[in-house]
């Protein structure tokens, strides 16, 4: 029988079959200090250990300090998680890529980066970004704790098999400087709604898709979830295979993996998806959030919206979109392009790796920050800001008067010290433009890295087709 | 886990669609290393003014909805983060069963694993629910919803009602197709393709 890509690595993981659910087995899984404490203790109470230490890999990202790494950590919470973790990872035998370590960084940064991440495996962390590493043509998707305690002492996890989701995405971009992969997934999930994928799994897929970078990939795959999908995933081709070969954690096997990879790693033609969407690039713009779900998304050229505009009739998304409305301090009508920022953060899972950051650059150079604004740069890991140092890319940030950080989730959501005052405005990189997701009464706009760095040098946003980004 | 056989009292209406986790469990909440003590952090950002004083106008806040074990939710419930804060956060204020039409997939499972009982029902019927302001009852043996108005059937997966009837440990469960799990992994370990 035909199968989807998605259906083919769900089947060559099944364990056992049983009440509609399949007991799936797990090739990766990554751990961070947030949503692991619970799960260790829970195993230490039963007296269980972790089945594979040796597919178990930990770091700390989501709490840790993006300042200087050598001064002590101020927020004593914080610190007891990063300690809690540490002790854990001693205890049970798992491999942990600390503070200091040179691998440290955002965990869907690093799992593509070592080559923990492979095509056509089974991946899941305590994060609902896991979706990130459906880039690579794996099945990824985030869990709560209470999972994460079931896959450290089984390996596996029941599931009941998601449908399939058919995201193609067609046509050329006029200007790919411009018009980034944030506004591709943007632009679907504000057509699709932040409901519009649960109980799915994406496949992207199309001439878009093909031409896109594997970290322009993470950045699509990265919102699946913000669609509803707890997984997306995007077929593995010869950009996915030369982007892992010779990273550190890829299998010795690699080249004969490859060779099955790419005769079985994909949907075949004749396959049926249960929906399909597409999405014709060739018009579209950059886009920015005006509300406090993803979904709440106009083109850069547009106005913010009228409840009644925005709702289209569903009396319960226009009482939500009235209250995004006054929670963002925005009016209906107001143009896009003159509303004033305050703040700018260019990083998180969805847009801190080097390319982000090299875009982000190339828009900045030398140029200086409006002075009404602070902007800070936050790079993915530890390997990504190694990187953008050894292009210089640090001294353009820092001379434009940008803060260059130290790696992590930071002001995404905001659980260290970076986070917004009540009612400031931020153009953001990042995932979720939730209420307080930022900082309590914080105000976060959606944007490409590009956008967010000419929104921090003109104070507000632009649409950036009209510069020369060359 | 503890039991979930039958309940009863006032449901509390939450009249608001595509409710986040990051509502129902603010970040700042996140840092503590177990499972218990999130109640009072519930909704923090919309039940607290900055002051720490309460809002008198959210429905949590209202003294007739103290003692709920049932909160009544709309389109979407529990979306974004994975976190399984926010049900350790609605077990620990006093829920046990949340209402709605549609739920996030990764908060649904945390529902489960928690003991909550997550029922989604049609739009008219959760409407009528919202409408009503008598008790409710349900029963989960029986797989129904009662009020002064109606008796409402409600589907569940039947591993899941298992799970909750007999507040089982999920694990230990799991743990009884050990022998299918080392079957698959040795079937991995001796292939020239193996990743695991």
């Amino acid at each position: 029988m035909a199968k989807t890509l998605f259906e083919k690595i769900w089947d060559s993981h099944v364990v056992e079959e049983g009440n509609g659910r399949s007991l799936l087995y797990i090739d990766r899984h990554l751990v961070h200090e947030v949503t692991s404490p619970q799960a260790f203790d829970g195993l230490r109470m039963n007296k269980r250990n972790i089945r594979r230490t040796d597919l178990t890999f930990a770091t700390m990202d989501h709490n840790v300090p993006t300042s200087d790494r050598s001064l002590p950590i101020l927020d004593q919470t914080s610190e007891v998680q990063i300690k809690t973790l540490e002790r854990n990872c001693k205890e049970f035998g798992v491999k942990l890529f600390d503070i200091n370590s040179p691998d440290q960084g955002i965990v869907h940064v690093i799992g593509p980066e070592l080559g923990i991440t492979l095509p056509g495996t089974t991946i899941v962390c305590g994060d609902s970004h896991t979706s990130t590493h459906g880039a690579f043509g794996a099945f990824a998707f985030g869990i709560g704790t209470s999972d994460v305690e079931h896959v450290l002492a089984t390996q596996c996890i029941w599931m009941e098999k998601p449908r399939t989701f058919e995201i193609r995405v067609e046509g050329k971009r006029k200007n790919i400087h411009a018009i980034t992969a944030k506004d591709i997934i943007l632009s679907i999930i504000r057509k699709i709604g932040t409901a519009g994928g649960t109980g799915t799994t994406f496949e992207y897929r199309g001439e878009t898709i093909s031409e896109l970078s594997m970290e322009q990939r993470m950045t699509i795959c990265n919102m699946s979830i913000e669609g509803g999908a707890r997984a997306g995933l995007i077929a593995p081709d010869e950009k996915t295979f030369d982007y892992l070969r010779g990273r550190r954690y890829v299998p010795k096997n690699y080249e004969k993996l490859v060779e099955y990879w790419r005769e079985n790693l994909k949907t075949d033609s004749n396959a049926r998806f249960d929906k399909s969407f597409t999405l014709h690039v060739d018009t579209i713009a950059p886009q920015v959030s005006w509300g406090t779900n993803p979904a709440m998304t106009v083109d850069v050229t547009g106005k913010v919206p009228f409840p009644e505009e925005y709702a289209k009739g569903n009396t319960e998304e226009e009482k939500a979109a009235t209250k995004a409305l006054q929670y963002m301090g925005l009016k209906s009508g107001t143009l896009i392009t003159d509303i004033e920022i305050d703040r700018v953060f260019i990083g998180s899972c969805t847009n801190s790796r080097l390319e982000d950051l090299t875009e982000a650059a190339r828009a900045v150079k030398g140029k200086k920050v409006s002075s009404k604004v602070r902007a800070m740069i936050v790079p993915g890991s530890q390997h990504v800001k190694k990187q953008a140092e050894e292009l210089g890319l640090d001294g353009i940030f820092k001379d434009a008067g940008f803060e260059w950080r130290e790696s992590g989730c930071s002001m995404c959501l905001g659980m260290n010290p970076d986070i917004l005052s009540a009612g400031e405005r931020c153009a953001s990189t990042s995932n979720r433009n939730f209420e307080g997701r930022q900082g309590s009464g914080g105000r976060t706009h959606l944007v490409s890295p590009v956008m967010a760095a000419v929104a921090a040098i003109q104070g507000h946003f632009v649409d950036v087709r009209d510069l020369d980004l060359n | 886990m503890e039991p979930f056989i039958k309940i009863k009292s006032i449901a509390t209406p939450l009249n608001k669609v595509n409710v986040d986790t990051d509502q129902i469990i603010p970040k700042q909440f996140l840092k503590l290393v177990q499972k218990t003590g999130f109640g009072k952090y519930l909704f923090y950002d919309w039940r607290y003014e900055k002051d720490g004083t309460i809002k008198k106008d959210f429905v949590l806040n209202e003294p007739r909805y103290k003692d709920s074990k049932i909160l009544l939710a709309r389109d979407n419930f529990g979306c974004g983060s994975s976190r399984e804060h926010a049900a350790w956060a609605l077990l620990d204020f006093g829920f046990r069963a949340v209402l709605s039409t549609s739920f996030a997939d990764i908060f649904y499972n945390n529902c489960f694993k928690n003991g909550i009982l997550p029922i989604k029902l049609s739009e008219q019927v959760l409407q009528k629910l919202f409408e009503s302001r008598s008790d409710i009852e349900i029963d989960l043996e029986k797989q129904t919803i009662t009020n002064d108005d109606a008796i409402i059937f409600f589907d569940i997966e039947s591993h899941w009602k298992r799970i909750l009837l007999e507040g089982l440990d999920d694990i230990a469960v799991t743990l009884q197709y050990d022998n299918a799990i080392s079957k698959y992994e040795n079937t991995q370990r001796s292939s020239s393709l193996r990743v695991s």
